[in-house]
């Protein structure tokens, strides 16, 4: 074909017309009930508009309801798998409106029982995020180290998922005479197996092909979007509740808060592998050193915050958490508000979805760790 | 900056408004709707503050008047602020948007509607964000009766 052939060619060629299509709410690739409604022109991505709440509870109005104990319980049913760290920001926001002195011992022990969430919800996260791309090797890998942290969990706690182990003024008991040794056997098990998952995904082509320059999301637009969370920080947005307003036994501990600066898919997967490394870090210099005393402070049976407004944030797995109590000296707040970090990420979406493929959105959503009742509430 | 510099600041912009920081860890900022576009933009802009990220925005309704409240922080700078805008106007309750400042105000801004049924002006896109688009009434609002779905303890 000559050139002007071509050229006319593509003048009279059938001009392209945008279509929707509706991502979800069953969809494998969204963990949970979101559903995206995708403007496509070709396998182009114009928008991405996400329509959430099928799994809306209104934790807040049932909030109004409840003593300050139950509370705790319902933060468990946002963000399950970092359960521990909402609790423990129920709690630290109690304790801090009643002005309640915690023992050293509890502030470790949280801390410790934090990070360790932490590391099974990364291990769960890249073990989905390889399922979503193709490899359903990474899924059973995953789980099978996230195994025994649970088990660690079930002997301390009582329970696997949602552990419940925070009160108002401690936690609920003491630790189990063996969580000491089983911790540190896991730490030198998993210190082994991480870098398999980094001859497993990190260096892949495939992988790395899928997910560099997909998916961009620019400092100013991270911040502007509030995402926050190894997400976040892929972006180069120094966010870490943990370095900027330390909490428990944070401000002990030394570890590197992790920041890329690339903002693409391939960033924020190295940030989360990373900050298990910083993770098992923070656990090695606590494990042998926690402190002797009671498991619980003294609380009253009905807890009354005095009138006044309290905020307490602390680092889940996806981000910044924060819980904002308003209290008029009754038994029950007069309002709660959880801010979470998976309502803010998403709504960047949009913006990072816009330009790539079809096939790339996947990949974004996996990277941001999506966990769908943390958005809805 | 520590709080009596911020507050010295937002009395030269706004003269009329009101502090209240005792009861709270951060400096509560009082202002009138009218007046709270013009605070925002200062805030976010003015090269002495820089409060580019607003990490929480909510509702609070006191049965007489509303509070729409924005938490404010810089990512540059260490400070923090608490603006809290009072609507009075309980059967039509609106304010201007700001998700052309912030871009998480979009999102956020829809659960208040959803919720308090406050409108915000210039709102790109204002619709129910959590419940269906049918639904009748705010949850939130401490008037609201729902026979059908909340269980009363």
């Amino acid at each position: 074909m000559t050139e002007q052939e071509l050229i006319t060619n593509i003048e009279t060629a059938p001009e392209t017309q945008e279509y929707f299509i509706n991502m979800g709410p069953q969809h494998p690739s969204t963990h949970g009930v979101l559903r995206l409604l995708l403007t496509l022109d070709g396998e182009i991505i114009k928008k991405v508009e996400p329509h959430l709440g099928y799994i809306h509870r209104s934790i807040e109005k049932m909030c109004e309801k409840d003593s300050y104990q139950q509370i705790v319980h319902l933060t468990d049913r946002m963000d399950y798998l970092s359960c521990h760290m909402n609790n423990e920001a129920v709690c630290l926001c109690v304790e801090n409106g009643l002005q309640l002195e915690i023992p050293e011992r509890v502030k470790v022990i949280r801390t410790i029982i934090s990070e360790l969430t932490r590391l099974s919800s990364h291990q769960l996260w890249w073990g989905v995020m390889g399922m979503d791309l193709g490899a359903i090797t990474t899924f059973l890998y995953g789980f099978r180290d996230r195994e025994l942290i649970t088990d660690i969990f079930e002997e301390t706690c009582g329970a696997r998922l949602t552990m419940n182990y925070n009160v108002p003024g401690g936690v609920m008991f003491d630790i189990h005479p063996n969580f000491q040794k089983r911790t540190k056997d896991f730490i030198t098990y998993f210190r082994k197996k991480l870098p398999e998952y980094d001859e497993l995904l990190t260096g892949n082509v495939i992988f790395t092909e899928r997910t560099k320059d997909i998916g961009y999301l620019s400092k100013e637009d991270a911040i502007s979007y509030g995402v926050t969370g190894p997400s976040g920080r892929a972006s180069g947005f120094a966010c870490d509740v943990r370095k900027r307003f330390p909490y428990s036994a944070y401000d002990r501990v030394e570890f590197k808060e992790i920041i890329y600066t690339e903002g693409d898919c391939f960033a924020r997967y190295k940030a989360r592998i990373d900050e298990m490394w910083e993770s098992m870090k923070i656990i090695e210099q606590l494990i042998d050193n926690i402190p002797e005393g009671e498991h619980k402070a003294k609380t009253k049976a009905v807890i009354k915050l005095p009138e006044g407004e309290y905020y307490q944030r602390v680092e889940t797995a996806r981000g910044e958490l924060g819980v904002y109590i308003v209290s008029d000296n009754k038994k029950s707040p007069y309002r709660v508000k959880f801010r979470s970090p998976g309502f803010s990420n998403l709504s960047a979406l949009d913006t990072m979805a816009r330009g790539n493929k079809i096939a790339d959105l996947v990949a974004t959503m996996s990277t941001l760790d999506l966990v769908i009742p943390d958005i809805d509430r | 900056m520590d709080n009596e510099n911020l507050k010295n600041i937002i009395t030269s912009v706004i003269p009329e408004c009101e502090f209240s920081a005792d009861e709270s860890q951060f400096l509560n900022v009082i202002v009138k709707p009218e007046e709270f576009r013009k605070l925002a933009e200062f805030l976010r802009y003015d090269p002495e503050t820089q409060m580019d990220y607003l990490f929480c925005m909510t509702a609070i309704d006191w049965t007489t008047h509303f509070f729409t409240i924005y938490h404010l922080t810089s990512s540059l700078k260490n400070f923090t602020v608490v603006i809290k805008v009072k609507i009075t106007d309980r059967e039509n309750p609106n304010i201007d948007t700001v998700c052309d400042i912030w871009k998480t105000a979009e999102f956020h801004e829809r659960e208040v509607y959803d919720l308090f049924g406050i409108k915000f002006n210039n709102h790109p896109d204002l619709r129910r964000i959590l419940l269906e688009d049918d639904w009748v009434g705010y949850p939130l609002r401490k008037d609201y009766k729902d026979e059908i779905n909340i269980v009363e303890l």
